[in-house]
């Protein structure tokens, strides 16, 4: 019950948003001061909606699993809409270029999984331990466990 | 009945969940701040160079080069829920090659705190201004405009124009030697 209704509200916030993942957590201090680690940040993805310079936007690189959440530097738009731009991180001294699969000058909307909206700080941090320290993890699910199984009335 | 474990599971509870409605007031609080002000940008000095890119095609493109000064009173933006705020001065134009192209030459972060008040003279870019050819020389309306992205501490981030933009044209010749 409490799977299957975490399961619909974060679809039903995937159609809404537009995003494949409409919320993330900050992994990296690449864009301090703004975003620090565990910060988290609400997507939307609407295709009408142009990207322009200044926004922050998540993206993903050939051949890296994690999505990198930086910000707009140049931007250039043809005439058939077609647009390609490059990033960098507030905290970077230099553009993105570096990180992009080997070649790879620009990004293009389909690199784009979705422009930060919202900004909530903290809250990702459990997400972040639960991952680096897997005992943490499960000694949150026990103890959940034997919550449930003593105070079962 | 009231367990060690008990109270303490309604006391960490209560206090998230407090924690939560707090932080829900402050981005309601602040939902509806008009965040929008004047700034004056002006340009002392414009050329354009022709230069291979090798941070891109490695083709000769144009690289404009240009001095401006910067005017604006941010002050009064800062509220409880402004954490930062993010400075960009973006170059706006198009070419016969891009309809539109926009380059951020030059950016600051400013915190809550810090001095708001900008008054820059003679600034060089912080970035190259490198167009995707060779749009910029002769290129007759290029608008520079101050824009800044709001970070909260818990809520929108929304990305606001200021009000006062400044057009400048880039010569019709590229300038050889080294600048």
């Amino acid at each position: 019950m409490i799977v299957s209704s975490a399961l619909m509200i974060w679809k039903g916030l995937m159609v809404v948003t537009g995003s494949e993942s409409p919320i993330v957590v900050v992994l990296s201090g690449s864009m301090e001061p703004a975003f620090h680690r565990g910060d988290l940040l609400f997507l939307t993805n609407y295709q009408d909606d142009p990207i322009r310079v200044g926004e922050i936007v998540v993206f993903k690189v050939e051949g890296r699993d994690i999505p990198i959440v930086h910000r707009v530097l140049k931007l250039h738009e043809k005439r058939n809409g077609t647009v390609k731009f490059v990033t960098k991180g507030d905290n970077n001294s230099v553009d993105d270029r570096g990180l992009y699969a080997p070649g790879q000058q620009w990004l293009t909307k389909k690199d784009v999984v979705g422009r930060a909206r919202g900004f909530l700080p903290y809250v990702g941090m459990v997400t972040i331990y639960m991952n680096e320290y897997p005992k943490f993890k499960y000694a949150v699910l026990v103890c959940l466990g034997l919550y449930v199984l003593v105070h079962r009335e | 009945m009231h367990s060690l474990l008990s109270r303490g599971n309604a006391i960490l509870a209560y206090t998230l969940s407090v924690l939560a409605c707090l932080t829900f007031l402050c981005f309601l609080s602040t939902l509806f701040v008009d965040y929008r002000t004047n700034s004056t940008i002006n340009t002392v000095k414009v050329i354009v160079k022709s230069v291979p890119d090798f941070s891109a095609s490695r083709e000769r493109s144009d690289l404009g080069f240009l001095i401006f000064d910067l005017q604006a009173n941010l002050t009064h933006l800062f509220n409880w829920n402004v954490k930062q705020l993010f400075l960009y001065l973006t170059a706006e134009y198009s070419t016969p090659n891009n309809i539109l192209s926009q380059v951020v030459i030059w950016d600051k972060i400013i915190l809550r705190g810090e001095n708001a008040v900008l008054d820059f003279k003679s600034m060089n870019t912080k970035y190259y201004f490198w167009d995707d050819g060779n749009g910029l020389k002769g290129n007759q309306n290029v608008t520079l405009t101050l824009s800044w992205n709001i970070i909260p501490n818990a809520g929108l981030l929304p990305s606001i124009f200021a009000i006062g933009h400044h057009s400048f044209q880039f010569p019709s010749d590229y300038v050889q030697s080294r600048v």
